[in-house]
């Protein structure tokens, strides 16, 4: 998997959202339709075309203060307009560790 | 121990002031994200899945109980309340904040603990064998020369903005625990046949997506001569390394192209062009570093206590002791590992809890100094034998009595996919499952040395080429798969693994290696014969058969 900060061109193929790092504490972070960033994926402003992908990423970068690495990560909306991460990695993103701190 | 002096404290300090000041205009919006980055890598600060990650530099591995102490509180104050130890005897913390990381690091310096070159297009900590200055047998210790380099190295302007990352490992025994010879610079010290001290000189190890084993260059460089030395090799490295390719740009690929025999001329030409050019170290200067160096004042103990002798009646505290203490040079001490690799548990890690008790054991146990190993476990060095038993019962409580050392679920592990934007795939799982399958120490024991490691992408940070088994997570499809390989070695006879076939689902892993396992089991010709061993004389054969004739 290419990492999505190396992203060059950008497709879309389904729902995506555009995601960051929070600069000042590196938390994940969602760009919202009010040009914001939140921390949970429902708040996130979903795209479903690359045009809009492109606008919505150009809005993530521009706001390099806030947040850091903008980039296109795919979604899955669910019944009921939940949103689902797309991708394991964005599963991980979205949920945390998938693994035991402890010995178990 | 090494001791800090003025010049050392001044220069942590100041770089500590320095990095205060651009974390601040970087959270204002004077600096932007590019223009920071390089800033925060020269300072060991990435940007991973879920926060920023904070790498710190143990040199050689060697650690005072205060500085560990002050580790732990980092932890517990910064972080989530533990850290990782990593493959180049560092530590990292995951889940660091920006605006609170030029605390943390004043905290560190403080105790004499720095972030510089952990990261970053330079030459990175200089690591050694954890048993450095303990083990019997060894011509020296070679921490005071991992420190010489180290301190011609910090901040040297021609070493700070090389072609890519630049690692070398310095080792001073016979058995190499260094891994010297997956670095780009690998030095093994040596007598020549005069008694005088030097490095034999290996050039282009590494592993990442092209692994190469380093080859010799020079079998004797005096230890004078080690400084201008390393420079001939780096300035060799700075003219003709690529900078046009971040893939191609390992001195390893500059020594895979030209050939051995050219590189080497290439160094030993720029190293005679060079001439005198104040580098060679006198014999006051590698004395005065040599001083800084303090060794416990060790008693006069016998080499079999009443207390052990006692101990050993105990199968538990037998166990562990055959596993993980190890001899040491003076009579009536041991050196005492610590696994880091309980059963289930992710493989380096360790508690804040666990931090802060290890470093009390240390004052108690082994004059307060405690190493850090590149297979991601602890060591206390100076152990007396009559308090093994004591010792063992604390480690014990702990869970740090694992008695799994260089066993099968001694798995090193790199963060993987739960951590590391880079990743393909996770590892840690992958490793805790293994361990859970072999949690038996009966069978451990049984199977005998078998070495697994796992790396979650090809950049190979859980140095997976040279496990006895390797595991490297890809990505098919936006499913993890895993590449297996085996017969991979990091010691003196270091080699790399053999891909067996095609890559296997993550919920297979674990069933593969068993029938890796079973299969060893069934083919060694002794119960003595090695894992590696077996490999060596059959080939990878008889173990792809059997993992892949049922799938």
């Amino acid at each position: 998997m290419t990492s999505p900060l190396e992203q060059k061109k950008i497709r879309i193929t389904g729902p995506s959202v555009v995601t960051a790092n929070r600069t000042w504490d590196g938390a994940v972070v969602y760009r919202t339709a009010d040009r914001g960033w939140s921390t949970a994926l429902a708040d996130a402003a979903i795209v479903g075309t690359s045009d809009d992908a492109r606008a919505l990423l150009a809005e993530g970068v521009a706001d390099d203060v806030g947040a850091v690495g903008a980039y296109i990560a795919p979604v899955e909306v669910k019944e009921g307009g939940v949103i689902k991460p797309g991708n394991l990695r964005e599963h991980i993103r979205s949920k945390g560790l998938t693994i035991d701190l402890l010995p178990a | 121990m090494y001791a800090y002096d003025e010049l050392d404290r001044t220069l942590i300090n100041e770089r500590v002031s320095e990095f205060r000041d651009q974390v601040k205009r970087r959270l204002s919006g004077e600096l932007t994200e590019d223009e920071f980055k390089i800033l925060r890598l020269q300072n060991g600060v990435y940007l991973q899945l879920h926060a920023y990650m904070f790498r710190v530099a143990i040199p050689y591995g060697t650690l005072s109980s205060k500085q560990l102490r002050r580790l732990a509180h980092v932890a517990r104050r910064y972080d989530r309340g533990y850290g990782h130890f990593t493959t180049r005897q560092n530590i990292q913390f995951n889940w660091i904040k920006l605006a609170e990381l030029p605390d943390a690091l004043a905290e560190l310096a403080d105790v004499g603990i720095h972030a510089m070159q952990t990261s970053g297009n330079n030459m990175r900590n200089v690591t050694s064998d954890q048993w450095a200055g303990v083990a019997p047998g060894e011509v020296e210790d070679p921490r005071i020369w991992s420190e010489i380099l180290r301190q011609h190295t910090t901040l040297h302007p021609e070493f700070s903005f090389l072609p890519r990352k630049f690692k070398i490992a310095i080792t001073a025994s016979e058995h190499d625990r260094a891994a010297i010879k997956i670095h780009d610079i690998g030095l093994r010290l040596h007598k020549n046949a005069d008694g005088e001290t030097g490095f034999e000189v290996l050039v282009g190890g590494g592993l990442g997506r092209t692994p190469f084993i380093a080859k010799t260059i020079k079998p004797f460089v005096h230890g004078r001569d080690i400084l201008s030395y390393v420079e001939a090799i780096l300035r060799v490295y700075n003219q003709y390394g690529r900078r046009d390719n971040i893939y191609k740009a390992r001195i390893k690929i500059l020594v895979h192209e030209l050939g051995i025999e050219k590189f080497a001329r290439e160094v030993e030409e720029e190293w005679k062009l060079m001439g005198d050019v104040g580098l060679t170290l006198d014999h006051s200067a590698i004395e005065e570093v040599r001083s800084r160096f303090s060794y416990p004042a060790y008693e006069k103990l016998p080499h079999m206590p009443d207390e052990l002798k006692q101990a050993a009646a105990d199968p538990l505290f037998e166990r562990w002791r055959k596993n993980s203490v190890a001899p040491h040079k003076v009579q009536g001490y041991s050196i005492v590992t610590l696994s880091l690799k309980p059963v289930g548990g992710p493989p380096g890690d360790a508690t804040a809890d666990q931090m802060d008790a290890v470093a009390d054991l240390a004052d108690k146990y082994s004059f307060g100094e405690i190493r850090v190993g590149h297979e991601q476990n602890l060591a206390l060095p100076h152990v007396a034998k009559r308090d093994l038993p004591q010792l063992w019962r604390a480690l014990d409580r702990l869970g740090l009595a694992t008695p799994n050392v260089n066993l099968v679920t001694d798995i090193i592990a790199c963060p993987g996919l739960d951590y590391c934007s880079l990743a393909n795939a996770r590892s840690i799982p992958i490793a805790q499952e293994l361990t859970r399958r072999f949690a038996n120490h009966d069978t451990a024991d049984m199977i005998g040395r078998l070495h697994i490691n796992i790396s979650g992408c090809i950049n190979a940070c859980g140095h997976h080429h040279v496990g006895h088994i390797g595991i490297l997570g890809v990505e098919k499809n936006g499913e993890e798969f895993y590449q297996i390989t085996i017969g991979g070695r990091a010691d003196e006879n270091a080699q790399m693994g053999v891909l067996i076939g095609p890559a296997v689902p993550y919920a297979e892993v674990a069933d593969v290696i068993e029938d890796i396992v079973e299969a060893y089991l069934a083919l060694r010709d002794r119960p003595e014969e090695l894992f590696v061993d077996t490999v060596k004389r059959l080939g990878v054969e008889p173990f792809k058969e059997r993992v892949y004739a049922t799938r």
